[in-house]
């Protein structure tokens, strides 16, 4: 494997008195889909915020590009050209559809200045997007709150997503729909370390896997090698990959 | 290439309108007609209704920076009153210089006021600046620190006034051009509350401008929502919350010398004076928002001043039963802002 776009040695996370991450060694290839997979509790989300800055890694190093950011702040590292979708979306309810677009392109100062080839290209990912172009994000459902977060993250190129748990709360058609998005980021080799519970997407998206448990990372390697060990799948995640899917 | 991408001509007719909530503003209105009737005399009323208004504008101004503070960086500033005391006090000092120049026209006397704000706002904002870095930063995200560092941070500046400019009240009297009243009918106007209210539609003005218009107000509003998404986006929020805690200290040294002129007198203890009523306002329109600061604030005006004419005793009170009512009514304010 090449030189990973992102990787985390030896990464050890503390909230308050609580140690999450336990030394979490991953990662991840440039051009591909990394799925980080997981029982709950297993430190996944906090994987993704300490990548960000949001929380502090109080031992080991995340190199981005060969850049150390374990020291960096939130918005340097996003500046280095990583995006984030949280798993509460954080859509700015009381703020447009347009506007949510506006804030995130950093080089827009306002709607004349996105990029419109981009745009179009969103609007055709999440249609639902163009309908509801002037309306507050807060009134938008659950799987349009989400269309609009992932937007967010692409509204200028990015070299990594962070996306955490897209699906989580939508109805199947909603996920088909996000599914349909996500591919066709991973046909334009945009990598992605997603963390997700659906399994079904895991399987359609997955190029790489990562599983998790109590802070630490225990499995690497071809997802497709993970969908095809159910011996593998009850062992890493309780749970048979094609029986749930 | 950057062209504007809305939706199609075609699809506009099913673009669901986001629809205002003008169920406070209507409040408002209610409020105003509902005491036509109770004040009996239509003069009378035009003159308590352009005199709430005027209060309410100045309290706008006064409580509009703390609503911001509070809002995007989560600080109770229990020491907002300081920034009015100084805006006061150094009217005091800029008005007391130009007296003489002030009263020699209208214009000149405009001028004065103008530059009494200049300064107030200069030395206010340059007072909050060193408040936030010195007082308020170190407490972030601790309230009950913030509530006791803060008020004391407010006695050691009102002591402070007193060495400056002394213990005592000091006069500020309105230039002798903006004395007296308009007459309109039987219904006197006076004409500084005119001016007063002329500036805070201004303010409120610039204000939603800003923060409707603009990237910095687009920041400042999703920083009120999710701070830490603003940063995930690649903005840095701590120099977002020194702007807006100085521009709210600013804005309040201008509510110090609006409220300074409209009650023509001084004491240190103007700012603790003025903090209860901008703590119910602030929480009357939601806090965290702009535009329910500025309805919680007239209604706040004009309750008082109805009530002062209808039933005083009852003015005692009235500020704090208003918000009790519209606590019972909408919990969370007149214009909650999400996300809290």
């Amino acid at each position: 494997m090449s030189t990973p776009l992102l990787e985390l040695r030896g990464v050890h996370t503390h909230i308050g008195a609580y140690h999450i991450l336990h030394g979490v060694d991953l990662a991840v290839p440039e051009g591909e889909v990394t799925m980080l997979l997981g029982r709950n509790g297993a430190g996944k989300t906090t994987t993704l915020r300490t990548v960000m800055g949001l929380w502090r890694a109080s031992q080991g190093q995340v190199r981005f590009r060969g850049q150390a950011l374990e020291r960096a702040a939130t918005p340097d590292i996003a500046a280095a050209g990583i995006a984030y979708v949280p798993e509460n979306m954080g859509i700015f309810t009381d703020l447009t559809v347009k506007e949510n677009l506006v804030l995130a392109a950093r080089s827009a100062r306002h709607e004349g200045e996105l990029d419109a080839a981009r745009l179009r290209w969103i609007f055709g990912l999440f249609p639902a997007l163009q309908k509801f172009w002037l309306y507050p994000a807060g009134k938008l459902s659950g799987g349009q709150k989400q269309m609009l977060a992932v937007a967010r993250a692409i509204c200028e190129p990015r070299a990594l997503l962070l996306i955490d748990e897209p699906s989580k709360g939508l109805a199947p058609a909603i996920v088909q729909n996000l599914v349909t998005a996500f591919r066709e980021l991973k046909a334009q080799k945009t990598t992605i370390l997603l963390v997700e519970q659906n399994v079904m997407m895991a399987k359609a998206l997955g190029d790489r896997v990562a599983v998790m448990d109590d802070g630490r990372v225990v499995h690497t390697g071809p997802m497709a090698a993970l969908a095809d060990d159910a011996a593998l799948q009850q062992r890493l995640l309780g749970l048979s990959l094609g029986a749930a899917a | 290439m950057n062209t504007v991408v809305a939706p199609t001509p075609g699809a506009a007719a099913a673009i669901p309108k986001a629809r205002f909530d003008w169920i406070p503003v209507g409040l408002l209105v209610a409020v105003m007609l509902l005491a036509l009737p109770a004040v009996g005399s239509g003069s009378s009323w035009l003159t308590l209704t352009v005199a709430g208004l005027a209060m309410g504008f100045i309290i706008f101004i006064i409580a509009s920076g703390l609503t911001l503070v509070f809002g995007l960086m989560d600080v109770l500033n229990f020491g907002h009153g300081l920034f009015i005391a100084i805006g006061a006090f150094m009217a005091t000092t800029v008005m007391g210089g130009m007296a003489t120049f002030a009263d020699t026209g209208v214009l000149q006397a405009l001028l004065a006021i103008f530059c009494a704000m200049l300064v107030a706002m200069s030395v206010a904002g340059a007072l909050g600046l060193a408040f936030e870095r010195v007082i308020v930063r170190p407490v972030y995200g601790l309230h009950l620190k913030q509530i006791l560092i803060t008020m004391g941070g407010m006695i050691v500046g009102e002591e402070l006034i007193k060495v400056v400019w002394g213990p005592l009240q000091i006069a500020l009297p309105l230039p002798e051009p903006l004395r007296g009243a308009f007459i309109i009918g039987e219904a006197a106007i006076e004409k500084y509350r005119v001016l007063a209210s002329v500036i805070g539609a201004v303010v409120f003005g610039l204000l939603a401008w800003t923060l409707a218009r603009t990237k910095i107000g687009l920041l400042i509003r999703a920083g009120v929502q999710d701070r830490e998404m603003v940063e995930s986006l690649g903005y840095r929020i701590q120099r977002l919350f020194v702007g807006v805690f100085v521009a709210g200290s600013a804005l309040a040294g201008l509510g110090g010398v609006m409220w300074g002129l409209y009650q023509q007198a001084v004491s240190p203890q103007i700012g603790a004076q003025v903090n209860v009523l901008i703590f119910i306002v602030i929480i009357i329109g939601g806090l965290g928002s702009t535009l329910g600061c500025f309805i919680g604030a007239l209604l706040v005006g004009l309750m008082a001043n109805y009530t002062g004419f209808l039933a005083p005793k009852v003015a005692l009170f009235s500020n704090i039963a208003l918000m009790v009512a519209i606590l019972v009514w909408r919990p969370q304010g007149l214009y909650p802002v999400t996300n809290r």
